[in-house]
């Protein structure tokens, strides 16, 4: 692999025009990354999902090269219809089309500098990787006291040329004072065995609101690991989404930093999976000081040999006094060919805390299906009603009622 | 109202202990083998014991693999290296060349260490239906109630009086619960382990009486590896307690050790410790460090492994009493309380590995932080594929005191079988100013108040505990927590 990488990276740069400082810092990265390679489970983070036999199995070798010179056509059936958005898409990693078309123009900045984020580089060696092959870095600003007027889509679209290729991508946002954002990010992919590796980097200032669902609902081969980063000021508050259920193997990682009083973080996750697929969801949710809080939910359904992991991680400084931080993950295995793995964890070093977690596994109740049975429904109606009822209470999180829908109808939920 | 009197002799009860009431050493003369760990201490070891040739090379063996180990590191609480050729392996009072025939040849000394310990040895003398083993050093000094024991045919001893009379029984079960190949220090411990107990109850036997073993390190530089095998064959039910004090030191001791439980079918073995080894001074100077590997095996049908831990000692506490659940319908439970206070450090829990069909496990463990000191629950379960309507239960409760302690919960959970249900729960609070209020107002001042809390937090395990063993466990949970409030 270091041949491919030294020769992909020379590949990707000879006509950058980034100037030569930044492209050694780039090659510092590099290297660092050859020497530690990609995870595997002698690490703990990776524990339950080895990255690194996973790619050699399912892609045998990366390439790292990705051509973004010439455009891609946007295929218009793409766009979610029955929701009035914004967009911005990217096609192979390619940033094809910045669409704010709802916003007011001075309330919103974008810029694409390469700008080494302060995403500390021991978080793991994925981050190294990614440092060394984004070119640009996304950053969208928005403005003090502008709250977005429609969701702002992000659209991470992959076409059948990408083969056999690590994609990196990154993007930051920053919320200024009072300012909030929906965000959504849907994969779709066309492509076969690609390694996608995303980072998200999210600033939240005082009082400001950020909403972010994360849509991965089509069936595909690829490998896909994101990692997302969230700073909050004082009594901000963040809410992240993820319905994890497309991609063969997908690891969302989720850090999130309470630096000021009165900041609360909400993560919710729904992993449904079949056909051995392999998805984890990691959390590390950070108290660091007085009166924050933070809540999750995790709810899986597994069936035919598919695999489930979760592990969330709440931590509270010494300073932390009157945290309140509640986790739960609950899991359906519908076959013995299934298997769950969670790591609920708490670290805890100040005494005037709430904290607690919880996590469940097993079968669906036979009383629950007998009951609904004896009302008349068939076996298989009366397993997809509870189901439905089972992951509808983690739906009925999300705040806004537009996405929310907008998602129930995607996993085809009732009401 | 409360005399003045009663007021002082309280505060000099409380003085009184908080000191470690235990940590007085015996003097008396030790033999010991040379410093320093490599085979010719092995083959001393082996040879003062007058052990067969299987069992050495069985100990060679475990060496040669330690060659090759390394010391694991991902427990939370670090410590300074050891230097294993620093330490000695083995440690007997002198007058122990050969081992006492009754209690009357024993050394006074030694009579009289027990009898400060609370533990007389004199069988006629005690009251309560109890038969212990006491090792002191690296030597069992003294089994007693032997005969009644005999007459129904269970076999008490130390393990080395059982490596010469049921070579066969040790020979078939030793290291097939830990094997030599496991981690570093249950490999350490095979190679150099000296005495512990070994139980046998033969099929159908209800044991009459509680089987106890009393650890006690009195030399210093000592590293103290027992190893104890207890097997309870088809039908039997044994209920054994085990109870560990070391005197106060500067260094810090090593101590090693492995257990082995073996329940065959329909069989209950029943293993309650109360650990309170030197925890070191307020300071964090000195105190013991308690690595011990202990694994029961549910190997028949319908058998069951039970154990209760009270962890109030040592300055590093790092052990996983665990369960295989390899017989149908077998279960497993684990009770815990753990109390940490000023530099003491816990990593502590079970593993509960569920193989064979309708298995159950249940997990209740409290554990309570004081002063500097932390606290982590780490736990496994694991359900196979193969163990259709398993259950499990786990409920970890924490309590902390002040902001400069930590409880950490770290529980592992796997389940691969559908047909099985797995269930966790795990809070961490601190005692609530409501709770405190009522107590007070009743008229007990702030440490009674404490105490009869943290009495009531730790119930569930508490009642798990023998009786005898119970009200000293009370007593110690009190203690430990002294001086930490306030």
């Amino acid at each position: 692999m270091e041949k491919q990488l030294t020769k992909d990276f020379k590949k990707s740069f000879e006509n950058s025009n980034l100037d030569s400082k930044k492209i050694n810092l780039k090659k510092e990265f590099l290297n660092k990354f050859i020497k530690e390679g990609l995870p595997g489970k002698n690490l703990e983070n990776w524990k339950y999902s080895d990255l690194s036999k996973i790619i050699k199995r399912e892609i045998g070798d990366l390439s790292f090269y990705n051509d973004i010179s010439s455009p891609n056509k946007i295929d218009p059936s793409m766009y979610l219809v029955g929701l009035k958005h914004n967009s911005i898409v990217f096609i192979n990693g390619r940033a094809e089309k910045i669409d704010l078309q709802f916003e007011e123009k001075d309330k919103v900045k974008i810029s694409d500098n390469f700008e080494v984020e302060k995403i500390s580089s021991d978080i793991n060696s994925l981050v190294n990787l990614n440092n060394a092959f984004t070119e640009k870095n996304f950053v969208l600003t928005v403005k003090e006291n502008y709250s977005f007027k429609k969701p702002l889509v992000i659209y991470h679209y992959t076409n059948k040329k990408l083969k056999s290729q690590n994609l990196n991508l990154r993007l930051s946002f920053e919320l200024e004072k009072n300012a909030s954002l929906k965000l959504i990010d849907v994969l779709d992919d066309f492509s076969e065995k690609n390694f996608i590796n995303t980072f998200y980097t999210f600033k939240l200032n005082q009082d400001a609101i950020l909403k972010n669902y994360k849509v991965d609902v089509k069936n595909n081969s690829n490998i896909k690991y994101s990692f997302t980063n969230i700073e909050q000021d004082k009594n901000s508050l963040s809410e992240i989404f993820i319905l994890s259920s497309g991609s063969a193997f997908n690891k969302n990682e989720i850090n999130c930093n309470l630096n000021g009083n009165y900041s609360s973080a909400f993560v919710n996750g729904i992993l449904s999976l079949n056909k051995k697929k392999h998805h984890e969801i990691r959390t590390s949710i950070n108290h660091l000081t007085e009166s924050t809080k933070s809540y999750q939910l995790i709810k899986s359904v597994l069936e035919n040999n598919a695999r489930a992991v979760y592990q969330g991680k709440i931590f509270v400084s010494s300073d932390a006094q009157k945290t309140d931080g509640y986790q739960l993950s609950k899991a359906i295995l519908l076959e013995d060919t299934t298997e769950f793995n969670a790591k609920p964890e708490l670290e805890i070093y100040a005494d005037d805390v709430k904290c607690s977690h919880g996590s469940a596994s097993g079968s669906l109740n036979e009383n629950s299906i007998f009951y609904i049975m004896s009302r008349g429904l068939n076996y298989k109606e009366a397993k997809e009603l509870l189901i439905n009822g089972f992951l509808l209470d983690v739906i009925n999180k999300i705040t806004d009622e537009e996405i929310k829908n907008l998602i129930k109808t995607m996993i085809g939920l009732k009401e | 109202m409360k005399t003045e009197s009663s007021q002082n002799s309280r505060e000099k009860e409380i003085e009184k202990l908080k000191k470690y009431k235990y940590g007085f050493s015996t003097d008396i003369e030790n033999t010991k083998a040379p410093k320093g760990l490599n085979e010719e201490v092995i083959r001393f070891i082996s040879n003062i014991k007058k052990e067969p040739k299987w069992l050495l090379d069985w100990r060679l063996k475990a060496y040669q693999r330690l060659k090759v180990l390394k010391e694991p590191n991902w427990q939370k609480p670090k410590y300074p290296k050891i230097d294993y050729q620093d330490l000695y392996y083995y440690s007997a009072p002198k007058s122990f060349k050969e081992k006492p025939k009754s209690l009357d040849d024993l050394d006074p000394k030694l009579l009289e260490t027990y009898k400060k310990l609370g533990i007389p040895l004199q069988e006629q003398k005690r009251l309560n239906n109890i038969a212990v083993d006491a090792v002191f050093d690296s030597v069992s000094v003294a089994t007693t109630f032997k005969d009644k024991l005999t007459e129904k045919g269970i076999i008490f001893c130390s393990i080395s009086e059982a490596i010469q009379k049921h070579p066969e029984l040790v020979r078939k079960y030793l290291g097939s619960v830990i094997p030599l190949t496991d981690h570093f220090f249950a490999t350490l411990n095979s190679a150099v382990f000296t005495d512990g107990s070994f139980v046998y109850v033969p099929p159908g036997v209800r044991c009459p009486m509680e089987l106890s073993t009393y650890f006690r390190i009195n030399a210093s530089d000592t590293g103290q590896f027992e190893r104890t095998l207890i097997i309870a064959d088809k039908g039997s039910y044994v209920s054994y307690l085990e109870g560990c004090t070391a005197p106060m030191r500067d260094e810090n001791q090593l101590h090693a050790a492995n257990v082995e439980l073996i329940a065959l079918d329909d069989a209950e073995i029943k293993y309650s410790t109360v650990q309170n080894w030197y925890p070191g001074d307020k300071d964090g100077k000195g105190g013991i460090y308690n690595f011990v590997t202990k694994r029961g095996l549910c190997k028949g049908i319908n058998s069951k492994i039970s154990w209760t831990q009270v962890e109030t000692g040592s300055a590093i506490t790092w052990k996983y009493p665990s369960c295989i659940l390899k017989g149908d319908n077998s279960i497993g439970e684990f009770y815990s309380i753990a109390i940490t206070n000023n530099h003491q450090k816990a990593d502590t829990g079970t593993k509960m590995i569920h193989l064979g069909k309708n298995t159950k496990s249940k997990i209740i463990s409290k554990g309570i932080s004081a002063g500097f000191s932390d606290m982590t629950y780490r736990g496994l379960v694991d359900i196979s594929k193969k163990a259709d309507n398993s259950r499990n239960y786990t409920q970890c409760d924490s309590l902390l005191m002040g902001n400069k302690c930590g409880a950490h919960t770290v529980p592992y959970i796997t389940n691969k079988n559908s047909g099985s249900n797995l269930a966790h729960e795990a809070t961490t609070s601190k005692i609530s100013e409501e709770q405190l209020h009522y107590c007070q107002q009743r008229g007990l001042n702030s440490e009674e108040a404490v105490g009869l809390i943290v009495n009531g937090f730790c119930k569930e395990v508490l009642q798990q505990l023998p009786m005898e063993f119970a009200v000293e466990a009370q007593k110690l949970v009190g203690i430990s927590l002294e001086g930490s409030v306030g």
